[in-house]
């Protein structure tokens, strides 16, 4: 990956980056947010798992688009869309309400976000 | 206004991430690297950001923006399943259970002493 790091790579990356970033802070606006549990969150980094792994899988799509396209895709658009810092944060603050709902969250969020890398794959990889 | 704040972060924070994965050239350990530290920065900033010290832009740009898109959890995800389709089950459950202490461990930290 070394020789990747070049101008074209970054910019894919970063432009990529900034799509990703607006849309998890649009379905963080679209997204009911109570102040029970941190649903937008876990829907962009639940989507989120399921779309990199399908694309990360899928054939036609990888040989398709360039490959500064397509680390901004991935790296980029998907990679930024999901979030970890702000799943830490939540799971914090939420464990301060109820350690049950943390628990929920945090469990959810892994063995869900699992999941959804799994169908993506499933999907990706189907004939 | 919001969402150039949001990208402008996001521009940044997502470089940032790929610029550290590029250069430590190992699998997990930059996607690792830049969830502990992302959460831990953004632990720091929630704080300012709650007590008022951060304006609502400041918030958008670093807190939105930059650390939401420096962390990521869908690489997270694929790596771990990469790891359990390949049957490392010991690295995979290690990944899950390191990234979530560590990071869940950091904001705590972080937010006890401020």
């Amino acid at each position: 990956m070394s020789d990747s790091v070049n101008w074209k790579y970054l910019l894919a990356v970063g432009i990529g980056g900034m799509f990703g970033a607006i849309g998890r802070y649009f379905l963080s606006i679209i997204i009911v947010t109570n102040e029970l549990f941190p649903y937008a969150t876990l829907t962009a980094n639940l989507l989120g798992c399921f779309l990199l792994t399908y694309v990360m899988n899928h054939s036609i799509l990888k040989q398709k688009i360039s490959p500064e396209f397509f680390a901004g895709l991935t790296i980029g658009i998907i990679g930024s869309f999901t979030t970890f810092s702000t799943f830490s944060i939540e799971t914090l603050e939420l464990i301060q309400q109820s350690t049950t709902l943390a628990l929920v969250y945090v469990v959810g969020s892994i063995f869900g976000g699992l999941l959804c890398c799994f169908i993506g794959y499933k999907f990706a990889i189907r004939k | 206004m919001e969402y150039i704040l949001v990208a402008l972060g996001g521009f940044l924070g997502s470089v940032l991430r790929f610029y550290i994965a590029s250069i430590v050239d190992r699998r997990l350990i930059g996607t690792w690297a830049a969830n502990v530290t992302g959460s831990i920065f953004l632990a720091f900033i929630v704080y300012y950001y709650y007590n008022g010290s951060l304006t609502d832009d400041i918030w958008l740009f670093l807190g939105v923006g930059f650390c939401g898109a420096y962390t990521t959890f869908s690489t997270f995800g694929n790596e771990t399943l990469n790891l359990i389709m390949e049957k490392r089950y010991g690295l995979a459950i290690g990944y899950v259970l390191s990234s979530l202490f560590m990071t869940l461990g950091g904001v705590f930290v972080v937010m006890s002493l401020l």
